[in-house]
């Protein structure tokens, strides 16, 4: 409805100026790049050991943080919407601080608590022999740790916004707490699951300050397309310009599918 | 419509997360570079800004205040980052006003792309081994990093600490995987520092600077390898009398007596 009579004004140019140096400020950047990119040898320096390396490398490790993410986020979130107990206003607090604080403090926090003298990592270094920093694991940790309130605070909203006439009803039929949840709060709130996680995805693929931070930076262990996107600064620019065409494909791959996901669930409901 | 809300609040999140991840580079804060009357070329005033490598943060700081008290007037802004980062970043137009590198090559870059052509060695630096100040195995030599228990940190390829670290390694005939590359030698040393690898391989005057917090375990010279610092002052400078200035007073006996007293040797 209101699509339609907002196509039929045009913006006053107060409004229209500043809007189009919004756009072109935010598409100029991406023009520069694909201005800037090495064409010609475009395939030579995507198929690189270190290019393909950090590609099969970002997308193990996003994935693997997807699905953590979803194991024990997805819990929290329908605990942070339904249930009631002390301190529940903190732990909301506590898991947006990963969406505002700047990705390299929360490596360095990682490290003081999961690294090899962290106050956790110390025992987990004593009891299991287990190290996370400079592994291909602390990378997941990383990602997991900065993606993951993206899933929780998509889901929350989703699960308090959720009608309960079905959930109740499916209690009077004799269903159990853990069946309704399964069977009919999951299947209902599908469309924010999948949102969320493939904001977490995208999250934890560009992710950089806390991955360089807490896991180091290794080719083939943690060497993740942001980072050597980074380290290609230092050396090959033109390898640093390609690598990011393609995470600049991949985000806009993601945007896409979510933007087409909404949109289907906005008009069904 | 709510929902369409909130998932545009958590893209702008998303994106503006995005935008903080990437200053994890760790270079100081540069400021705009005024332009001074171009009627007093020649006066030595205003602000410079120093693009310098990591190592000689120390060492450059103590300068740059020597520096401004030497010359009342002007502002001395350092930029310190991995050297090859810097040489990309003057290449590509940042407002640098002087390069102090830490390798021959990445002037190189600077010098070939013509945003620099007087360039002169002002100090040299050779390796050294630093460990945790407590508690971390025991390395006592360069063999030791050979050894797979020992978690090795180096600088990454294309910097000059990470060339020389390589070159170290190659020439004693030693095999060393390393645990992780970092993107510069400071970044070396705090993973030294916070105990998480046993042994990084950094500059004398590093463990020199770190004092206490880390300890050294020197490389005889017949087994070490030595770096050479070139600075030179840009040619788009819009500060030229003082960039010249700058160059000066690092070579200067002032300079010298600061980088010596830093651990650095004199070319």
């Amino acid at each position: 409805m209101s699509r339609r009579r907002r196509t039929a004004t045009s913006p006053p140019w107060p409004v229209a100026v500043p809007a189009f140096l919004a756009l072109a400020f935010l598409a100029l950047p991406v023009v520069g790049l694909l201005i800037r990119t090495p064409w010609a040898h475009l395939l030579e320096i995507l198929t690189s050991k270190t290019s393909l390396d950090a590609l099969r490398l970002s997308l193990e490790t996003s994935a693997a943080a997807t699905i953590i993410a979803f194991l024990i986020g997805v819990p929290l979130a329908w605990v942070l919407a339904r249930s009631e107990f002390v301190g529940r206003r903190f732990a909301r607090a506590l898991v947006t601080v990963p969406l505002v604080l700047p990705p390299v403090v929360g490596g360095i926090a990682l490290l003081l608590a999961f690294g090899r003298r962290g106050f956790v990592g110390q025992y987990l270094d004593s009891c299991c022999g287990i190290t996370l920093p400079f592994t291909t694991p602390g990378v997941v940790v990383a990602e997991t740790f900065v993606a993951m309130p993206f899933l929780i605070i998509t889901v929350e909203g989703a699960l308090r916004g959720l009608d309960s006439k079905l959930e109740d009803a499916a209690a009077t039929l004799g269903a159990g707490r853990w069946l309704i949840f399964r069977r009919v709060t999951l299947p209902l709130i599908a469309p924010s699951l999948i949102a969320g996680a493939v904001l977490t995805f995208a999250r934890a693929l560009g992710e950089f300050g806390a991955t360089i931070t807490f896991a180091g930076n290794l080719p083939g262990v943690t060497q993740t397309l942001p980072l050597a996107v980074y380290v290609g600064l230092e050396g090959d620019l033109d390898q640093a310009i390609a690598l990011s065409l393609i995470l600049l494909l991949v985000s806009i791959a993601v945007l896409v599918g979510l933007r087409d996901r909404w949109l289907r669930t906005g008009s069904a409901s | 419509m709510r929902r369409s809300a909130a998932v545009l609040a958590v893209i702008a999140a998303v994106s503006l997360a995005a935008c903080s991840s990437s200053s994890g580079g760790g270079s100081a804060s540069t400021s705009p570079t005024a332009s001074t009357s171009s009627s007093s070329a020649a006066a030595i005033s205003g602000p410079i800004t120093v693009f310098a490598a990591s190592s000689l943060k120390g060492a450059f700081t103590d300068i740059g205040t020597a520096f401004q008290q030497a010359y009342p007037g002007t502002t001395v802004t350092f930029n310190f980052g991995p050297s090859s980062g810097l040489a990309t970043q003057i290449t590509q137009g940042a407002p640098a006003d002087v390069f102090a590198s830490a390798s021959k090559k990445t002037m190189e870059t600077v010098t070939t792309a013509g945003d620099a052509t007087n360039t002169e060695v002002f100090a040299t630096n050779t390796m050294e081994i630093a460990t945790p100040a407590s508690g971390g195995a025991s390395v006592t030599s360069l063999a030791d990093l050979s050894k797979p228990s020992i978690k090795v940190a180096v600088c990454q390829k294309d910097v000059p600490c990470g060339v020389a670290a390589q070159t170290l390694f190659d020439q004693n005939k030693v095999t060393v995987t390393p645990s992780t590359e970092e993107v510069d030698v400071k970044a070396v040393l705090s993973k030294v520092e916070l105990g998480e690898v046993d042994a990084g391989i950094v500059y004398v005057t590093d463990v020199k600077a770190a004092a206490d917090k880390v300890k050294g375990i020197e490389i005889p010279a017949a087994q070490n390898v030595e770096t050479r610092y070139p600075i030179a002052p840009i040619t788009k400078s819009a500060n030229s009398a003082t960039a010249q200035a700058f160059v000066d007073f690092v070579l200067s006996r002032a300079g010298q007596t600061i980088l010596g007293n830093a651990g650095f040797a004199q070319p």
